[in-house]
């Protein structure tokens, strides 16, 4: 029956949709404390829509100001080179013509992928990735709108404790990635490497040395097993 | 470079990394390499990004309310707590170290 793989992709569609929109009070938040206005903060939303690269530039930016632009340039793009992967899947996928592709593109991101490549059907996957595309894109830049003016209220960044949320919020966005041996390593790895870099070079900059260590753990393949080529993925 | 640039510029940037898999043959990201780096990538900045956010003040590695706020956060994580209740409870506690002047 064609209609039960149907709602059951809009089932899991709402469920992880819902869930993920409501991130994005804290980074409206955390992106006017980091020094954003108001509509910086909701072009970022609407114009980059992708949580992990989004965080990246502004925590950069809190950090360096402007004269960490090109690193807060350079995360932001690393963190969104995984969407790469992803359209990839989700291009086998979409069909139809180009202008449907070229609107997928831009909901294409961790949910819409993971939600749509679970599906069993075909019309279930492409049900799965609209939906939860349009679901995320919709509360991510409503919920990024309310957090924007709750930030703005919010005078002094340290006081209410938004610095150590930034930090948290990372932690949030990389922990259900630990799973196995060799994402565990790398992040080791790459938080000695940007530890040892902070009092050396420009804020910004030992996040991005830190990239180094996924290369050469990535082309080596140190730890992997023949399934942590599967691995990783949409969370 | 305005800080509208940096959004406009980054913003681009990642637009055309989505594009990338829908204008160019699969071939080159499904061989296993690129695709563990990809994932491995976003894993290491990260956990940068966790260390940075944690420790840095003006280049410096500076100890504050942060570092409990952020073991606060990793046990709600074991824990399995909610995103948004992990990131609230990381400013609560910040907020509540220096409230009673116990860290700055």
């Amino acid at each position: 029956m064609a209609s039960s793989d149907t709602s059951a992709a809009v089932r899991a569609s709402l469920a992880v949709g819902l869930a993920v929109a409501a991130y994005g009070v804290s980074f409206g938040a955390l992106a006017v404390a980091s020094g954003l206005d108001v509509w910086q903060t909701c072009v970022l939303s609407l114009f980059m829509f992708s949580g992990g690269s989004q965080f990246a530039l502004i925590g950069v930016l809190a950090s360096g100001g402007i004269a960490a632009a090109p690193a807060a340039i350079t995360s932001a793009a690393l963190l969104g080179v995984r969407n790469a992967l992803y359209s990839m899947r989700m291009a086998a996928i979409i069909g139809g013509p180009w202008w449907r592709r070229l609107l997928a593109a831009q909901w294409t991101i961790d949910e819409s992928t993971a939600v749509s490549t679970a599906q069993p059907t075909l019309r279930g996957q492409r049900v799965g990735f609209w939906v939860t595309g349009a679901v995320i894109y919709v509360g991510w830049n409503l919920t990024t709108f309310i957090g924007a003016i709750l930030g703005d209220l919010v005078g002094d960044v340290r006081m209410y404790g938004l610095d150590a949320a930034a930090a948290a919020a990372f932690l949030g966005l990389v922990w259900p990635r630990l799973r196995s041996r060799q994402p565990i390593a790398v992040a080791a790895g790459a938080a000695v490497v940007a530890a040892v870099l902070i009092p050396w070079l420009p804020p910004g900059v030992p996040v991005l040395a830190a990239a180094v260590v996924a290369l050469v753990v990535g082309m080596t393949n140190w730890l992997g097993s023949r399934a942590a080529t599967a691995g990783g993925g949409p969370s | 470079m305005t800080v509208w640039n940096v959004i406009l510029l980054a913003s681009l940037a990642v637009l055309v990394l989505k594009l990338v898999g829908y204008l160019v043959p699969p071939s080159f990201m499904e061989r296993p390499a690129p695709a563990r780096v990809a994932n491995l990538l976003t894993v290491a900045l990260l956990s940068a990004l966790v260390v940075t956010q944690t420790l840095e003040r003006s280049q410096e590695i500076v100890l504050d309310a942060r570092v409990p706020a952020v073991l606060v956060a990793a046990v709600l994580l074991a824990l399995r707590a909610p995103f948004i209740v992990v990131v609230l409870s990381a400013a609560l506690v910040a907020a509540g170290l220096r409230l009673l002047g116990w860290m700055s």
